[in-house]
């Protein structure tokens, strides 16, 4: 049977962690399905048929599925899951918010945050914040899994020639209205797909001296992170958590500066590829799975660092 | 209106997990055990929303071992009501879980559920939405601020582009996230005081609830260590390494 993934997208723009989810997919069944739910989001269905691997794209085109709330996204799965052996969604906050409600009206046990397909019905997956790795088989009929997709290589997001099909979708079950976002300003790269990200920790002492940050990384072209302790002291916003409870990143290369390193915040971070840290504390934790540490009062670190930059030849 | 809160034991935060060497798990022999941080979030503001006089009465829920008893005791003493432990040695799935959750709030009928949004030693992620689901009723996940204003019930949530408001139809089902609020210690005269408070001693049975495991655990491995890497002297050996070594700027 065929399997189904669900677009990853904001009614404009199709997120690049839907073609690794389409990968997971990929390594469940031949035949991979991807469904658009949101709102004129016509060009997300565009872009979902060129994601190569892809069979066939649904779109469920409905103002109710503008800002992908659970109550109606569930709904929708629900009438579609007859069809498939198994649905995937990113493990975003949004694929973490429907898929369980449709795994529990399905009555099956979601597997969440796979990183890794062994087989059709066996999955491995981080426990205890990324400390040890389970494998788990299922065997529900239907097959509930959200993706950490910065373990899956991405599929190509262009020469595929998937066929689109308009479906009708599901009534709203109308117990839930969206009312605002207060989203942030996106003059960075989004912090889960970039190449680079520096995070600033507790080290940085206050909100203010967050621009050192945003200068190394704006010469990086990089996106901004922080650890938990920075946004609870609200040095930043919530979105810029890095950790075991807010976003998994996986960058060619993460900087944490000032930040010491505990169990919660590597569990975010320890699949990059190259680590730096900068802290004055040579003890810190963050020293044990850093490539690269460079023991130093970042205050000092920072401006020096933007200063080196600026040295190297343009590519 | 009452407020049911389950409340999870799970191994400390603090606690570093060490898996066990025959791969069926991770060590939980003489390791601290404490209450699910997000589940002292979902404690604190229900005594919240009582100390504001929209709440009656708190109903602390905790399935698994004996030992979770303690664990509704530390909820008790925060300033919930009433216990119900749900005793069971079966390793349950968020689907079990959610189902004995509805059984019991078909008996208490609360008009609002508060959990955490994910417990940290499977980190699923999922009890929340499926109560909220079985129940259908609406779910409010990983929210940073609830206002409950004519019969419906604004969630702000933590969401991964900033915050996202949502209104809800109730009875509902919240899930917390980290900024909700800052959990309570509890003083030593709740802390006595909680002794005396009552708790209902329950089996999965009485709910009627099936727990035969959908999901089977094959093996449970450490991952893969990082290679300890190497100090740089300044900035300036820093960014060279970075360019000529490991080439990623």
């Amino acid at each position: 049977m065929p399997v189904l993934v669900v677009a990853d997208h904001d009614n404009a723009e199709l997120k690049t962690s839907t073609a690794a989810a389409v990968t997971a997919a990929l390594a469940i069944d031949a035949e991979v399905h991807v469904l658009v739910a949101g709102a004129s989001c016509g060009g997300v269905a565009e872009a979902s048929s060129q994601v190569a691997g892809v069979a066939k794209v649904l779109v469920a085109d409905a103002p109710h599925y503008a800002e992908m709330l659970a109550e109606p996204m569930a709904a929708l799965l629900v009438g579609l899951s007859d069809g498939y052996s198994a649905i995937l969604a990113v493990a975003n906050t949004d694929g973490k918010n429907f898929m369980p409600r449709l795994a529990a009206l399905k009555d099956v046990s979601q597997i969440s945050d796979i990183t890794e397909v062994k087989s059709a019905d066996t999955f491995v997956r981080p426990i205890y914040a990324g400390n040890a790795m389970a494998t788990v088989r299922s065997s529900d009929p239907l097959k509930v899994i959200t993706v950490r997709t910065t373990t899956f290589e991405k599929a190509a997001m262009s020469g595929g020639s998937a066929g689109i099909e308009t479906i009708a979708g599901a009534d709203d079950p109308g117990l839930s209205s969206f009312v605002e976002n207060a989203l942030s300003e996106q003059e960075r790269p989004e912090l889960t797909s970039a190449r680079i990200v520096v995070s600033g920790g507790r080290g940085m002492q206050s909100g203010d001296n967050f621009p050192l940050i945003y200068a190394v990384a704006d010469k990086l072209g990089a996106a901004v992170g922080a650890s938990r302790a920075a946004v609870d002291a609200g040095f930043v916003p919530n979105e810029f958590q890095v950790g075991q409870t807010g976003k998994v990143v996986a960058p060619e290369l993460y900087v944490a500066v000032g930040i010491s390193g505990a169990i919660q915040h590597l569990a975010g971070m320890k699949d990059s590829k190259v680590i730096v840290a900068i802290n004055k504390d040579a003890e810190a934790p963050i020293f044990q799975v850093a490539d690269y540490g460079l023991v130093a009062d970042l205050f000092k670190a920072l401006p020096e660092l933007a200063e080196e930059l600026d040295k190297l030849p343009k590519n | 209106m009452k407020v049911l809160v389950p409340v999870k034991r799970v191994i400390d935060y603090n606690v570093k997990p060490r898996v066990k060497a025959d791969k069926t798990g991770v060590d939980l022999n003489n390791v601290k055990m404490s209450m699910n941080p997000f589940d002292e979030i979902a404690v604190e503001e229900a005594i919240r929303l009582k100390e504001a006089g929209t709440v009656s009465e708190i109903v602390a829920v905790s399935i698994g071992l004996q030992q979770a008893q303690e664990t509704i005791r530390t909820a008790l003493a925060m300033g919930a009501d009433r216990g119900i432990l749900v005793k069971t040695e079966a390793a349950l799935e968020p689907l079990h879980v959610a189902k004995i959750l509805k059984a019991i709030v078909a008996e208490e009928s609360p008009g609002l559920v508060i959990l955490g949004k994910q417990a940290i030693d499977d980190d699923c992620n999922q009890t929340g939405q499926m109560l909220a689901a079985l129940l259908g009723w609406p779910q409010g996940t990983y929210a940073s601020k609830l206002a409950i204003a004519d019969g419906k019930l604004d969630v702000t949530r933590e969401v991964d582009g900033g915050l996202q408001t949502i209104r809800l139809n109730m009875p509902a089902v919240v899930t917390t996230d980290l900024r909700l609020n800052e959990p309570r210690y509890a003083s030593l005269p709740n802390i006595m005081k909680a002794k005396k408070k009552p708790i209902d001693e329950k089996s999965p049975a009485d709910y009627g609830v099936d727990v035969t495991p959908r999901l089977t655990v094959l093996e449970v491995v450490e991952p893969a260590k990082r290679q300890a890497g190497v100090k740089v002297a300044d900035v300036a050996e820093l960014v060279h390494k970075l360019r000529e070594e490991a080439g990623v700027i």
